[in-house]
């Protein structure tokens, strides 16, 4: 229970459904004032004192587990490390793979419990399939798809059949005073989102070239190439125009020679998207199916190979903004809600015969 | 439900809360003029008296405040601002390492405010603190000691302090020493006179009285700069309206706590024999924290090695048995103990305890109930300590 109105409610459900509910509220932080405060983070003093209110109003026990050890090395470090390797990690998936459902699903587990049980907007019924919310602005079925088979069959999400607003509406119904809090976005490891000075403190400066993916010429200079995201337009101040005057984009970033590739918008696309680490439901491959590779990112058609090298998705439209290590999540459309076939870690776009971001994997490892 | 948490509260006695009710039902400000406030201050000179007498104080001498906390931050930091007015050279505070954080946290707090030096005593392996450690201190220090504050005994481990002898070399010196016996009044004989101390704390919610009420017995040369400034109630060291009812339950409660420590200690000291044994029986590695012979009768301490006291108290309160890790949180995160620490204890040891503590209302039924449940909580809580082994 984050202190936050979806895990309140869920809990409630979860407890009207019959279930003998415990709430747990996560301890993230070595020290709790250094992540964000106020009603946005998730692991404030503040928030802990707000989920156990709420576990009072609902009637169920309640319990702080300290799980800042754990969270550090598996989330923030990983996060620092995938940076570093130029990557984009996500935080929020690692934090659902990493801590949630295998830190605390396996300290539940050994203290007896069955299951655990979070207010994510996804579907989990009895077919045992994840799907998409009925929410789909709200939809995290994206930070879950890398849930395997056992800890889906540990997992509970009673929120998948409701909007966010239906919720807010149950929350303040039940009485639960965190019926108005706003949600929470971005990482709340980092106190203030400047998730560029962030990495900065962790990594130092590392000064190097920024380069025309076309020409190879130096367009200017970068302070550390950790900052870039693919995709990134904003922030390059460079100095050299394009020739077209068009603006240019991040394409790839490589950090053995410390280098951000940048060129016009065109080059961003890629149509063939490789990726490790699969977790796959569905069934046998090739498939052509729907896939997601960002956040909220946009979805496009593909047909999906998993075989021992890891995922394949030849995309039938190209996508722009891939990223080394985001997830590719796989789904079948479904009048139920989609259907999650799998997912897998982004090693590389690439664009017909020539590689946009191979450089990108070779250099990561 | 087995309540064993007597230490944290006990419930009120039926005789305190029937006090409370009617004296509530009364109207009158004590420091008022009038009839009304002539008899609401009679009940609470009344109490003053009660309680001066079961506890070997001259009335004069018992300060009325909202508790423990409240008793403990003005014996230490008040004795504190008026000790080192009286003499500039005086800046340093002495504490047991073991102290309950509302006198551990001030000395703290006067450090880090008003450079005050703090001495720390520590203790031996049982929780005792060593009177030649404050000799040793008085003879090197002896001008700089503003307040010397030992807890009559451990909130988490019931260890009970040698008092007597540690007051009697304070008081040698001149050096003002306050004792912290919100654990100790009822559970042991305390008399203030005979103790040699110049401070005492006491708190109505842990003897059978109303939380939110409790004294300081601060003697009557001991000067202490007033926390709360205004209406110049209580020697004008503690000003504000004096809760009529809550005082005048709590002298009920004290009178009835120290008239029937006897009894009560035999009894409930047996009780928590028969516990301890079988938990040593039942979970032989299980170490026994604190000291065998001076101890609290209610206060059965342990360790159980290989589990985390968290666990363990999720699990038994899940049936129904109501215990403690008896450390303190921060955002409801358990920190190593300090008291397990200063013992000497390695933080697996500190993160495995867990405080039974018994009180008036215990009974065999609620041991019963502890054992039938304890066993199987602990092996379960040990498989669930590998969840902390990180996985690749
Ligand atoms: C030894 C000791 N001192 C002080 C206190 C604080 O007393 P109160 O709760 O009345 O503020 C307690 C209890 O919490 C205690 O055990």
């Amino acid at each position: 229970m984050s202190g936050g109105v979806d895990s309140a409610v869920a809990a409630a459900r979860a407890r009207e459904a019959g279930h003998d509910v415990t709430g747990v509220h996560l301890a993230l932080s070595r020290n709790p004032q250094t992540f964000r405060t106020g009603a946005r983070g998730c692991c404030t003093l503040e928030d802990s004192r707000d989920a156990r209110r709420a576990a009072d109003v609902i009637g169920i026990p309640f319990y702080v587990w300290d799980m800042a050890e754990q969270f550090h090395e598996s989330v923030v470090d990983d996060f620092v490390s995938e940076y570093a390797a130029g990557r984009t990690p996500n935080p929020c998936l690692r934090c659902n793979e990493k801590i949630k459902f295998e830190a605390v699903l396996d300290r539940a587990i050994a203290l007896g419990f069955d299951a655990v049980v979070t207010g994510h907007h996804a579907r989990l019924g009895a077919d045992g399939l994840l799907r998409r919310s009925v929410d789909i602005a709200k939809d995290q079925s994206y930070v879950l798809a890398v849930l395997t088979r056992e800890k889906l069959d540990r997992a509970m999400f009673p929120l998948g059949d409701s909007t966010k607003t239906q919720v807010r509406e149950e929350a303040a119904a039940r009485g639960l005073a965190v019926a108005d809090k706003p949600d929470s976005h971005d990482i709340c490891f980092i106190a203030d989102g400047d998730t560029k000075g962030f990495l900065a403190g962790r990594l130092g400066e590392s000064p190097g070239d920024i380069v025309d993916g076309r020409t190879g010429t130096v367009l200017g200079q970068h302070d550390g190439a950790y900052a870039y995201t693919i995709g990134q337009r904003k922030g390059l101040d460079l100095r050299v125009p394009a020739p077209d005057g068009k603006p240019r984009y991040v394409l790839s970033i490589t950090p053995v020679t410390n280098t951000v590739t940048v060129g016009p918008r065109e080059d961003l696309a890629v149509d063939t998207v490789t990726a490790d680490r699969p977790i796959w439901h569905g069934s046998s491959t090739p498939v052509e199916c729907e896939v997601q590779l960002r956040a909220h990112g946009e979805v496009v058609t593909a047909d999906v190979t998993v075989d021992s090298d890891g995922l394949t998705a030849r995309l039938h439209s190209p996508a722009r903004g891939v990223a080394a290590g985001q997830a590719i999540v796989a789904y079948r459309p479904d009048p139920a809600g989609d259907i999650v076939l799998g997912s897998a870690t982004i090693t590389a776009g690439s664009r017909a015969a020539e590689t946009v971001a191979a450089e990108t994997v070779a250099a990561g490892v | 439900m087995a309540y064993l948490d007597h230490a944290a509260t006990t419930p009120m006695l039926p005789e305190s809360l029937d006090a409370y009710v009617a004296a509530a039902r009364e109207i009158g400000n004590p420091s008022s003029l009038h009839a009304a406030g002539r008899h609401a201050r009679r009940l609470v000179e009344e109490s003053r008296e009660r309680i001066a007498a079961v506890l070997g104080a001259r009335p004069s001498e018992v300060i009325f405040t909202s508790g423990g906390t409240e008793s403990d931050n003005l014996a230490t930091k008040g004795v504190f601002f008026a000790r080192r007015d009286a003499d500039s050279r005086r800046d340093r505070v002495v504490a047991s390492a073991v102290e309950h954080h509302a006198v551990l946290d001030s000395v703290d707090w006067l450090a880090a405010h008003e450079s005050a030096v703090a001495d720390w005593l520590p203790v031996d392996a049982a929780c005792r603190v060593d009177p030649a450690a404050l000799a040793a201190l008085i003879d090197e220090h002896g001008d700089e000691l503003t307040v010397i504050s030992v807890q009559w005994a451990n909130n988490e481990v019931g260890t009970v302090q040698p008092i007597a002898e540690l007051a009697a070399l304070a008081a040698r010196a001149g050096i003002p020493f306050h004792t912290d016996a919100v654990q100790a009044v009822g559970q042991v004989p305390v008399d203030f006179a005979a103790s040699g101390a110049s401070a005492l704390t006491v708190t109505g919610h842990k003897l059978g009285g109303p939380v939110g009420v409790g004294a300081l017995l601060l003697g009557r040369d001991v000067g202490a700069t007033p926390l709360l400034h205004g209406g110049g109630q209580e020697r004008d060291v503690r000003s504000g309206t004096l809760d009529t009812p809550g005082v005048v339950a709590f002298a009920v409660a004290v009178e009835a706590a120290v008239k029937t420590q006897p009894e009560y200690s035999a009894r409930v000291s047996d009780l928590r024999d028969g516990l301890v044994a079988r938990v040593r029986a039942a979970i032989p590695d299980a170490i026994y924290n604190g000291d065998p012979v001076h101890r609290l009768p209610g206060n059965a301490h342990f360790s159980f090695p290989g589990c985390e006291g968290d666990a363990l108290l999720l699990l038994l309160d899940a049936q129904g048995i109501a215990c403690s890790t008896g450390s303190a949180c921060s955002a409801g995160v358990a920190q190593p103990s300090h008291v397990l620490v200063a013992m000497g204890a390695d933080a697996d040891r500190a993160r495995s305890s867990l405080r039974f503590t018994l009180g008036h209302t215990s009974t065999g039924a609620e041991i019963d109930a502890l054992m039938a449940a304890l066993p199987g909580a602990v092996e379960r809580a040990r498989r669930a300590t590998a969840w902390k082994t990180p996985r690749g």
